[in-house]
């Protein structure tokens, strides 16, 4: 049963929307925060796990010390203050991914606070979102709820717990409420959840593949009349597990918190569930006293001190910010705004900067995997990286069309048999025996033949349309079956006809 | 007397998944009370520069190598739970439903 909903642009007549986003990201640690089980994806359940992991009676959490310097190297990425001294806290509740019955977080002393992100929209407007805190946490086990349809918890007879997720590393990042977005704020929440996915994957922290929960995102999102400024009562949306989720559970949320509102009727401060199939968000349990978590200062764990040589060295180890490189690429690529963003988007830009690091120009880097590279990933479904082709195979294709040995069409065909695994684009030339023709003699045969064929057009050339030269240089690269340098038939038709290119 | 009333107690029972009688809310919330009020006094004798203090021993920062242990087999991390099935624990449906 859906909701009422208003259209967005009414909804952006009448109200502005105040966001506010807690994004969990999960840290590619080897082992868990708390104790030495491996954080590893998709094993065999309940085999990455050690007593801690279970919580039983009497064992005794110590703190992963790469996931403390992951945090907070985040925590700088997000120009936030480091904490000098920072503690884990017992957040009390009960659900049975927890097998403590508590989660172990931080709570008064977060490891980072008060830090900003620019985000850039892709029209290159800019919002700055402001960051409260980042604190380091654990992760919960995974369920899976059976009996019901479809695994969904309503309805369902019972669930079973998978605790190999249980404890492995997370940061949870809570920005201050974003006011001001307007109509940009569905893709300002894309934008951001993109930014910060974008981030711990420069720093080499997380995996940050939302398809496994490594970046998950609850959005908030409240109302407030145009002209007000006192936040409405916001709700908190879960399940959001992609990026084009994040934008339309925002959206959605903003048209249905309209509707409630124009109605007179009042928003349920609650958690709302995304549903991508539906497009929808659903009710789920009110806050209430089961919100009441009782923290307290985790007795088993000793404060987390930090000093500035700590932090001047691994402030020493970021790398560039994902932001700054984009800039700095752009620039010394000379692509236009479009050309760029299309790299960006299509995830060319490491394989680009790779290649032109290899010796090809930007323009060579671009025309290849944006291009042939990026038609085959699109047929086979993959990444570009995972078509195989590589920064040295775009380097390879470029000197041998340059050295005059193939033409751009056999490049694209060595490019096929490099991606079959048959050896290097020079090696395939040889091995196939696909080098151009390029002997002026038996050009000059073929030329010859195709004139005589086409009189009238030789006729046109001779006259200074020197256009129709295509249709001769088509006849001569049919008659070479492809093997022909295109650009040098075109030079001696023009030659032998007396005409100037 | 302190503010530990009888629907405190009720409250934190239901917090803990602790079900108790009503003598025995009425119980303890008298006697909460009075363990409240004795250790308020702690609070008297402390100044405020004095800060809050969660462990008895002053450590810092003790970190572990980010190296993978000994782990449990799915049959020994299963050997204390109520119920399992294929290899995970079992529990109750989660949502009451109505």
């Amino acid at each position: 049963m859906s909701e009422e909903i208003l259209s967005f642009e009414e909804a952006m007549e009448k109200y502005d929307p105040v966001l506010g986003f807690e994004v969990h990201v999960e840290l590619n640690t080897k082992t868990k925060m708390f104790d030495d089980a491996p954080n590893e994806f998709g094993d065999t359940p309940n085999t990455n796990i050690t007593p801690v992991s279970l919580g039983l009676p009497g064992v005794l959490p110590v703190v992963n010390g790469k996931a403390v310097e992951s945090a907070i190297k985040l925590g700088l990425a997000l120009g936030c203050d480091i904490a000098e001294v920072s503690h884990f806290a017992r957040k009390n509740y009960f659900y049975p991914d927890t097998p403590k019955n508590f989660q172990t977080s931080q709570f008064d002393e977060p490891i980072a606070e008060n830090g900003s992100i620019d985000i850039e929209l892709e029209d290159g407007t800019v919002f700055t979102v402001d960051i409260e805190r980042a604190h380091m946490e654990e992760d919960a086990g995974k369920l899976n709820h059976m009996g019901g349809s479809t695994g969904r918890i309503q309805g369902a007879e019972f669930s079973l717990v998978d605790y190999n997720r249980a404890g492995v590393p997370l940061i949870e990042i809570v920005t201050r409420p974003i006011v001001g977005a307007g109509e940009r704020a569905p893709e300002l929440a894309r934008a951001y959840v993109a930014a910060i996915r974008e981030i711990v994957k420069n720093l080499g922290i997380s995996d940050a593949k939302m398809e496994r929960g490594n970046v998950r995102c609850d959005a908030n999102v409240s109302l407030m009349p145009k002209g007000t400024t006192e936040f409405g009562t916001r709700t908190e949306t879960k399940n959001v597990n992609s990026l084009r989720s994040v934008e339309r559970a925002v959206r959605y949320e903003i048209q249905r918190h309209a509707a409630v509102l124009d109605s007179g009727q009042k928003i349920v401060q609650e958690t709302r569930m995304w549903h991508e199939d539906t497009r929808e968000t659903t009710a789920g349990r009110p806050k209430s006293d089961a919100d009441d978590y009782r923290y307290f200062p985790e007795p088993d764990l000793v404060p987390v001190v930090t000093d500035s040589e700590w932090i001047e060295r691994l402030r020493a180890e970021l790398p560039e910010p994902p932001a700054e490189r984009r800039r700095r690429l752009k620039a010394d690529w000379g692509y236009s705004d479009e050309e760029f963003r299309d790299v960006v988007n299509a995830g060319a830009m490491d394989a680009i900067e790779e290649t032109v690091a290899a010796g090809a120009s930007p323009a060579v880097a671009r025309k290849w995997w944006m291009g042939e590279i990026a038609r085959i990933a699109k047929v086979r479904e993959v990444d570009l990286a995972e078509t195989g082709a590589t920064a040295q195979t775009v380097v390879e294709l470029n000197q041998l069309i340059e050295q005059k040995k193939i033409n751009d069409k056999i490049a694209r065909q060595v490019l096929e048999f490099v991606i079959a695994g048959e050896g290097s684009p020079a090696e395939i030339v040889e091995k196939r025996n696909l080098a151009v023709v390029s002997d002026d003699g038996a050009l000059t045969a073929a030329i010859d033949d195709a004139l005589a064929a086409m009189p009238d057009v030789a006729d046109k050339i001779r006259g200074g349309k020197v256009q129709a030269a295509g249709a001769i240089v088509g006849q001569v690269m049919k008659a070479t079956r492809g093997q022909a340098d295109a650009g040098r038939v075109r030079e001696l038709i023009l030659e032998k006809l007396g005409v100037e290119g | 007397m302190s503010d530990i009333t009888r629907e405190t107690v009720a409250h934190l029972a239901e917090l803990a998944h602790i079900e108790m009688t009503d003598a025995e809310l009425e119980a303890l919330a008298s006697e909460l009370g009075v363990i409240v009020e004795s250790v308020a006094s702690v609070s008297n004798a402390v100044s405020d520069d004095i800060p809050a203090t969660s462990h008895p021993i002053p450590l810092k920062n003790v970190f572990r190598e980010d190296v993978v242990g000994e782990t449990l087999t799915a049959e020994e991390a299963l050997s204390g739970a109520p119920d399992e099935a294929d290899g995970k624990f079992k529990v109750p449906a989660i949502l009451e439903e109505s």
